[in-house]
């Protein structure tokens, strides 16, 4: 039970991108990032590198920090009162602690756990953050929600009902309407928070596929419940437990020859 | 398997008794929303019929003509439907805006204990008599008015006719006043309660996607929550459409129609308090009680209205 079969995962990317980080730019660096509720530590001390445009995935069980970690990272975590950060997050070697929080939430998009269209139209939903930005008139506004919805691989379906309320579409349509409205304002990297989690395998398999068609265009972070999940898109994987960031390394190294003891009883189902 | 049958039919009668326990409460639940339906009809009926002699009398013209004449026997209901409808919208002019900035704050960027503190102040202040917002009235906020904001409101505004004429303290503006400073709590007490109830996940698409706070809070929070809102917009008009004591307190009860905001006025309400006790004749409570009745079908017809608002409106599209 040591090792994991082959068959849950997908085979590693092309041979001439098996060694992915010296191709790729670093685009997100942790540095001993500690994140504290109130007095409560949620992270311990975090130091980990995001290369562009590839997708990592983040497991663990539940409460582990995974999410938190993800949430630090477009500062939406600031929302929650009585919170605070230590150490250091960097995107292209800026400090996102000092930047303007508007501005890098533009360049860093999320999608939620549970689909939250607004209650508006379709249109008005993808449009949504171009118009809080100011980032387009009238005539390209119209360009950029179908380009969007086409990124999002949802144009076939709403192209004749744009109009309509996004709340009419189903779960799936819904979550995949959030990923158009994340990708309206061109983000560099966007950022999943088990976008999965609230769908059908269906559903799923086709958030995953629209994932693996945008990593050329953006960097992605996915926090996942699901190891297959994670297993099939994710080109870099890290585990965390309690907390701590027990191990980060390649997909295939991840799955098939983990470093640590606890990685390998957590991807082999021994508890989590 | 020996005991299955012993232990069969406890199973059915608890089912049983559960079946009986629900037809009880429904009937139950049934005769408290029947009593509802009984009250309203009981009161439309009573209107109705209590002013029969002033309806065949009159017909339209208790609505359209502006005579109150009791001595005379003339009834014109117009100078009170104008006041009530004045001080009204008055209310509402000033009250919404006030509330819904309150209510953002509270719901929105206060400090939660300054949030909670505030909130139970509001809602004793909702609880206060409304004879207490009369003598309020009078003993402050007339004088108040009479030494510093009319003169200064005169002065820049005085050519509109709204604003003409001498200024004796009690009149519609006062009493628009008043009723504002009534409704307000209503106002931010509801609106506040259901922009906490907007879901935290429309802030946060809206924050993910680079909105300022204030951006999400106008552009979804708000129109997320804009129903109930208007729900408790036209609950403080019907208060406020209703409200008697501290009318009659501030208004200066003279039933005439005029443009000036600062002149005296008069509402349906407080005509029929002050004057019930005077009504010697039947026709003279007739005409009362007809009163009565144009103020039910005022009511109606704003909640009517109203209704028609939010459905129409209701955030820009249908919720589920």
């Amino acid at each position: 039970m040591t090792t994991v079969t082959p068959t849950m995962f997908t085979p590693a990317p092309p041979a001439n991108e098996s060694k992915p980080q010296e191709h790729s730019e670093i685009k997100i660096r942790t540095e001993d990032l500690s994140f504290y509720y109130g007095s409560f530590k949620a992270l311990h001390e975090i130091t980990l590198e995001i290369l562009e445009r590839r997708i990592t995935a983040l497991i663990g069980p539940s409460g582990c920090g995974k999410s938190t970690f993800l949430r630090a990272l477009n500062r939406i975590s600031e929302t929650i009162r009585n919170t605070h950060i230590e150490g250091r997050i960097t995107l292209d070697d800026a400090d996102i602690l000092k930047m303007d929080v508007t501005a890098l939430r533009r360049r860093v998009g999320m999608v939620f756990q549970r689909p939250n269209p607004f209650p508006k139209s379709i249109f008005d939903n993808v449009a949504y953050g171009v118009r809080v930005n100011g980032l387009g008139d009238r005539g390209s506004l119209k360009e950029i929600v179908e380009r969007s919805l086409h990124r999002a691989a949802l144009w076939d379906e709403v192209k004749d009902k744009l109009h309509h309320s996004a709340l009419e579409l189903s779960g799936g349509q819904q979550q995949r309407l959030c990923i158009a409205r994340a990708l309206a304002i061109d983000p560099e990297v966007l950022l999943l928070d088990e976008p999965c989690s609230a769908l059908d395998p269906i559903a799923t398999a086709k958030i995953e596929d629209l994932l693996f068609n945008l990593k050329d265009q953006c960097t992605i972070v996915i926090v996942t419940h699901n190891m297959q999940q994670a297993a099939r898109v994710a080109d870099f994987t890290g585990f965390f437990l309690m907390g701590r960031l027990i191990e980060f390394d390649r997909t295939e190294v991840m799955f098939k020859k983990p470093s640590k003891k606890e990685t390998e009883d957590y991807i082999t189902g021994r508890f989590g | 398997m020996a005991t299955a049958p012993a232990t069969l039919p406890r199973p059915h009668s608890f089912a049983q008794r559960l079946r009986a326990g629900d037809s009880i409460a429904y009937t139950i639940t049934f005769a408290a929303s029947a009593t509802i339906i009984l009250i309203t009809g009981l009161l439309a009926y009573y209107l109705w019929t209590g002013s029969a002699l002033t309806r065949q009398r009159f017909g339209w013209n208790f609505i359209f003509t502006s005579t109150w004449d009791p001595v005379a026997g003339q009834f014109g209901a117009l100078p009170f439907i104008y006041g009530t409808l004045v001080t009204s919208f008055l209310a509402l002019l000033i009250a919404v805006p006030t509330g819904l900035g309150a209510a953002i704050f509270l719901a929105e960027l206060a400090p939660r204990r300054l949030s909670d503190a505030l909130t139970f102040m509001i809602e004793l202040l909702a609880a206060v008599p409304s004879v207490i917002y009369g003598l309020l009235g009078i003993f402050l906020l007339v004088p108040l008015l009479q030494s510093k904001v009319v003169p200064a409101l005169q002065a820049v505004f005085g050519f509109l006719p709204i604003f003409s004429g001498t200024f004796h303290g009690v009149s519609l503006f006062s009493a628009g006043l008043v009723l504002a400073i009534m409704i307000v709590p209503f106002i931010i007490s509801v609106s506040r309660e259901i922009l906490l109830a907007v879901p935290n996940d429309q802030r946060e698409a809206a924050l993910a996607l680079g909105a300022t706070k204030w951006e999400s809070t106008w552009k979804v929070v708000v129109p997320y929550a804009m129903r109930g809102i208007l729900g408790s917009v036209f609950l403080a008009l019907a208060r406020a459409l209703g409200e008697t004591m501290a009318v009659t307190m501030v208004i200066g009860n003279t039933p005439r129609i005029q443009a000036s905001l600062l002149s005296p006025g008069y509402s349906i309400a407080a005509v029929i308090a002050n004057e019930f006790t005077e009504a010697t004749n039947d026709f003279y409570l007739q005409a009362l009680v007809e009163l009565g009745l144009v103020l039910f079908a005022l009511t109606v017809v704003l909640n009517g209205l109203a209704r028609l608002l939010i459905l129409t409106t209701g955030g820009g599209v249908k919720r589920r």
